[in-house]
């Protein structure tokens, strides 16, 4: 039954208000008094030597206020990568320095070679066409396996080769695994590309630096997922400037899709010529720009193999992967085809040996970094997608497959480092079974046939890690920096309260969704809660939002956080009501004395806190505001089961998805309305990939879908109506709310479905068709009929 | 952007004269024009908006054609030529979306000449007349590779006159990412024959399938046209389409207009 409030309520997301009367504060609608402009001129070719760079003419151009080049930048830092990965051999990652500003060498399209600060965009652009550079141009290395060649040319002169690192995991299973193989009845070989996207959120990247030369104050406004990393990251590693000097301001962010994760040289630039101009220097991106400077997504290149025993029951699974890491190490970018992929290679199964093999590679490209599902999309898709192969060529129901196969226990300690606590994945299924009607699929394939079309149906599961994560584990993995949240509860004299969250939200709904959760504990109002988040001068240290870790941790460190007011605020009951603390109860906003009518309102509490008049000062402090910091102890691990029906024209190759169905297990839900909407927005991004979504480089390594003319955007046109069901829940064991998380989910679950439905479309037809590259455009699935 | 000079003459004589000083660019609705400004692709020193002259606007009936004002919104053209012309009406509402149709004309369509454009297809596959301020040109005449037409410089399309066919029909396949014809197909069936029109396809725009052609001009029907196609060899090859698929989807869509023509 829906709830008015607190948690299990679909309260109205209270941002929307603002967000949708154009009222919101983003990060461009910041504008500093004498603010100027930096305009970056940007390499137009991938790959080359700098030989020069004259700034001259352009220095005494209108409005021109400083050009900077690399020189400006002497003794800066280099900008860093937060993840460090340890390879096969035991030898740490070949990790180059990436300058703010292009050094000796261009690596990729739309690297910043010069600045131009102005009074006007248009003039800094003006003058930036007047910077002379003088380049000569060498060979771009773009195809990952061609970079691995001995004689390939080198992106990073000083780095022995192009591979990043070359990672095995779990190297002591690898024999285990060789051996399964040669034992097993079927073996089944799938090689496929988990294609290149480019995140294109609403609000494109804005930076704008500030300097106040009275007091030496530092203050960044960024588009940011995380303001605490940045301000940890640029502060401490690139510009050197101590974090009691450097305030991060991440304002109303159009949404981030990992993206803004990420510390940027924009924002180091800003930062640093605020300082050097001695004014404020704002620069947004152009979509261009973003196009070209904001970090890619997935790219992996993978060889999955399947071994099964005459029972068809799973007995090992082996992956060779090559991932792209662009031209520079984005901040964890080390991280998402290691940690965030290999350890989830068993899936939902049974699967008893698994070998990962990941060689990290450097190309003349954007750098790729972590995109909605980081790692965790890329592995659910080879193993979905080598499943169904699989059950094409023992010729079984790919369903029944994965049934058989199904972890049914837990905990379940997987062969690849992770312990699931909890999930029911037959349970899911089940529930697919019967919001997706796949009894009643043939006779919808049969309409679809009437009318001359081909139907398809694509079913599989996922698994994910998210609550990131526990700060010792990743310590040990090579993070170099922990992955608590924290919160604040400061309870105001009257009653209100505000919870300051190293949180942030940028289009999640944390603002209603987190003080649903508060509300629920004390029994107030949810309008009594504030919630603010994305200022570094106002928030406790935090780590920010990305890979479904907010509600997971960060709503963990709330209740903790509220779990002390509420102690305390028992203990000034008790003394208000003259009984012992042990009797004191909370319910509905009112503490009372177990057993009696004798109590005392919220209101009264908190104000005997702020004026203790009579209050115990004997033994607790005045005043109502606590800290929690909280560090989870695994990871969470929802899963789900989705179901994809597509036509497909036999003459275009065209794909109409007709029905899409998610039955997902996020644990706890603390508002389903938003829940769906997270599902429904991943399942978008999922199909985009799945359909649309292409980031292509030609030889040169120009970038051939820099615009929205030729990289294709899902639209509400191309989606169905999604059937989402979240009613199967097994709670986290470990986090004090049970809630697993659900922000990538949609974008994980997704695209397999969608390939497994359009395989099966043309394989109803006859074709003998197992997998078709993403994204499946017409051409190619016109192309795979002939 | 650049710096320009801008005017917005009322006559087509003003625009005329305006035109020429060096370096000025006629201006129609600007849907590839300011686009390639804000990219600083293009420096003209002056634009002159087409789009204040009121002989240049509206859609009417002569004889037996439709004339359209070059400075005739597509909107326009959707709304007011749904009567005497159809298939060309319904052509000009689905070109892109309702801000570029209230926005581009057919005038900026024709002489922008882009390969993948929708207008040129029912120009040539109407046999249509393009009108300057000094000259009739006949389509078969006017379209001359890809951006590349029979317009001199600083010459004006001021009005485009479509002879109304028996039946016809515009069979288009969106581009995914530009919505743009990935490949689209004007089929017009007139007394005297039938024109087939295809745009997207080519590597030299926009241009005429004779043999289809001459097969649904004896029988306008599907199955006329079985067992024909077209050579690869000149087709537009790139990320959202081979030259073979493209080649293949000319007969598709040519076999739907012929199907859906009314």
């Amino acid at each position: 039954m829906p709830k008015d409030g607190g948690i299990g309520a679909s309260s109205k997301r209270r941002e929307d208000i603002r967000f949708l009367t154009g009222e919101g504060n983003y990060t461009d609608d910041i504008n500093l008094r004498g603010q100027a402009y930096v305009f970056f001129l940007r390499s137009d070719i991938a790959h080359g030597t700098i030989n020069s760079i004259d700034t001259s003419a352009a220095e005494g151009m209108p409005g021109v206020v400083k050009v900077f080049t690399a020189a400006d930048f002497e003794g800066v830092g280099s900008i860093p990568c937060g993840w460090q990965v340890t390879d096969k051999h035991g030898e740490v990652m070949q990790e180059p320095a990436h300058p703010v500003l292009a050094s000796g060498k261009v690596r990729h399209v739309g690297e910043p070679m010069a600045a131009v600060v102005a009074e006007t965009l248009e003039q800094a652009r003006d003058a930036a066409e007047a910077i002379e550079v003088d380049i000569s141009e060498l060979p771009a290395v773009v195809d990952m396996k061609n970079a691995l060649k001995p004689d390939a040319p080198k992106v990073h002169d000083d780095l022995k080769s192009n591979l990043c690192y070359d990672w095995g995991f779990v190297e002591e299973n690898k024999a285990a695994v060789e051996d399964a193989f040669q034992k097993a009845a079927h073996v089944t070989t799938l090689e496929l590309r988990n294609n290149r996207l480019v995140a294109n959120p609403m609000e494109p990247r804005v930076a704008v630096g500030d300097f106040a030369r009275g007091t030496g104050d530092h203050t960044l406004y960024t588009t940011s997922q995380n303001p605490h990393v940045i301000r940890l990251l640029m502060g401490a590693f690139v510009l050197g400037i101590p974090e009691h000097k450097l305030r991060v301001v991440a304002p109303d962010v159009g949404g981030g899709f990992g993206t803004k994760i990420f510390h940027y040289q924009e924002e180091a630039f800003v930062t640093f010529a605020a300082k050097a101009c001695n004014r404020p220097i704002k620069w947004t991106s152009s979509r261009t720009e973003a196009f070209m400077s904001d970090a890619h997504g997935r790219d992996h290149v993978t060889t999955i193999q399947l071994a099964l025993d005459a029972e068809n029951n799973f007995t090992a699974l082996r992956t060779d992967t090559h991932a792209n890491m662009g031209a520079y190490l984005s901040t964890f970018a080390p991280s998402v085809p290691t940690w965030l992929h290999g350890t989830l290679m068993a899936g939902n199964y049974r699967t008893p040996l698994i070998y990962v093999n990941v060689k990290a590679v450097f190309t003349n490209t954007v750098p790729v970094d972590a995109y909605r599902g980081a790692g965790r999309p890329e592995a659910t898709f080879q193993l979905e997608r080598v499943i169904d192969k699989a059950a094409i060529e023992l010729g079984v129901d790919a369903v029944a497959l994965r049934r058989q196969n199904f972890i049914t226990e837990f905990p379940y300690a997987t062969p690849v480092a992770v312990e699931y606590d909890t999930g029911d994945y037959v349970a899911t299924m089940d529930k697919l079974t019967e919001i997706a009607d796949l009894a009643g699929f043939d006779a919808r394939r049969k309409e679809s046939e009437a009318r001359g079309k081909l139907r398809g149906l694509g079913v599989n599961c996922y698994i994910e890690a998210c609550g990131i994560a526990p700060s010792k584990l990743v310590g040990q993995l090579g993070a170099r920096a922990g992955l608590f949240e924290s919160a604040t509860v400061r309870v105001n004299a009257t009653g209100g309260l505000v919870v300051m969250t190293g949180s942030h939200s940028h289009g999640q709904g944390h603002e209603t969704s987190f003080a649903q959760v508060v509300a629920s504990m004390i029994g107030i109002d949810e309008n009594m809660i504030e919630i603010v988040h994305g200022d570094t001068a106002n928030t406790p240290m935090g780590m920010g939002t990305y890979g479904s870790r907010s509600i997971a941790v960060g709503g963990s460190a709330m209740v903790r956080a509220t779990e002390k007011i509420i102690a305390k605020a028992k203990k000034i009951a008790s003394h208000l009501l003259e009984a012992s603390e042990s009797d004191i109860e909370l319910k509905d906003g009112a503490f009372s004395v177990a057993g009696t009518d004798k109590s005392v309102a919220w209101g009264d509490v908190t104000l005997a806190a702020y004026v203790p008049h009579n209050y115990p000062l004997d033994d607790i402090e005045p005043g109502l505001e606590e800290t929690a910091f909280y560090d989870p102890s695994n990871f969470t691990y929802p899963s789900g089961a989705y179901a994809c029906e597509v036509e497909v024209d036999r003459d275009t190759g065209q794909v109409t998805i007709e029905r899409f169905a998610a039955a997902d297990d996020f644990g706890n839900i603390i508002n389903p309305m938003i829940v769906s909407g997270q599902v429904h927005g991943g399942i978008a991004q999922g199909i985009g990939q799945a359909l649309l979504e292409n980031c292509a480089y030609d030889e040169n390594g120009q970038l051939l879908s820099a615009s929205y003319m030729d990289y294709a955007m899902p639209r509400a046109y191309d989606m169905p109506f999604f059937n989402v069901d979240h009613s199967c829940q097994t709670p986290c064991t470990h986090n004090p709310l049970g809630v697993k998380g659900c922000g990538e989910a949609g974008a994980i679950g997704s695209p397999p479905a969608v390939v497994g439905a359009v395989v099966d479309a043309l394989r109803s037809a006859g074709k003998d068709v197992t997998h078709i590259d993403m994204p499946l455009s017409p051409s190619r699935v016109w192309a795979a009929m002939q | 952007m650049y710096n320009f000079d801008f005017v917005r003459p009322t006559t087509v004589d003003e625009a005329v004269k305006a035109l020429g000083d060096e370096e000025a660019q006629a201006l129609g609705g600007g849907q590839t024009l300011i686009p390639t400004l804000k990219q600083r692709l293009a420096s003209p020193s002056k634009l002159v908006s087409l789009t204040g002259i009121a002989d240049m606007q509206g859609v009417s009936k002569s004889g037996d054609s439709v004339v359209i004002g070059g400075g005739t919104t597509h909107r326009v053209v959707a709304e007011e030529a749904a009567g005497a012309y159809p298939g060309l009406a319904a052509l000009a509402g689905r070109i892109g979306d309702p801000a570029v149709r209230n926005r581009g004309t057919i005038g900026g369509s024709l002489a922008n000449n882009d390969p993948s454009a929708c207008y040129p297809a029912a120009a040539l596959g109407s046999g249509a007349t393009i009108v300057t301020n000094t000259r009739e040109i006949a389509a078969d005449d006017y379209f001359q590779g890809m951006f590349t037409t029979a317009l001199e410089e600083g010459e004006i399309i001021t009005e485009v006159r479509f002879p109304i066919p028996k039946k016809s029909h515009y069979a288009k396949i969106a581009q995914p990412a530009s919505r743009f014809p990935l490949v689209a197909v004007f089929v017009a069936q007139y007394s005297d024959g039938v024109r087939v029109a295809v745009t997207g396809a080519s590597n030299n725009g926009v241009f005429r399938w004779s043999e289809a052609e001459a097969a649904l001009s004896d029988n306008f029907a599907t199955d006329a046209l079985d067992g024909l196609t077209l050579p690869s060899d000149d087709m537009i090859g790139d990320l959202h389409g081979t030259a073979q698929y493209r080649a293949h989807l000319v007969g598709v869509m040519t076999k739907r207009a012929v199907a859906a023509a009314s």
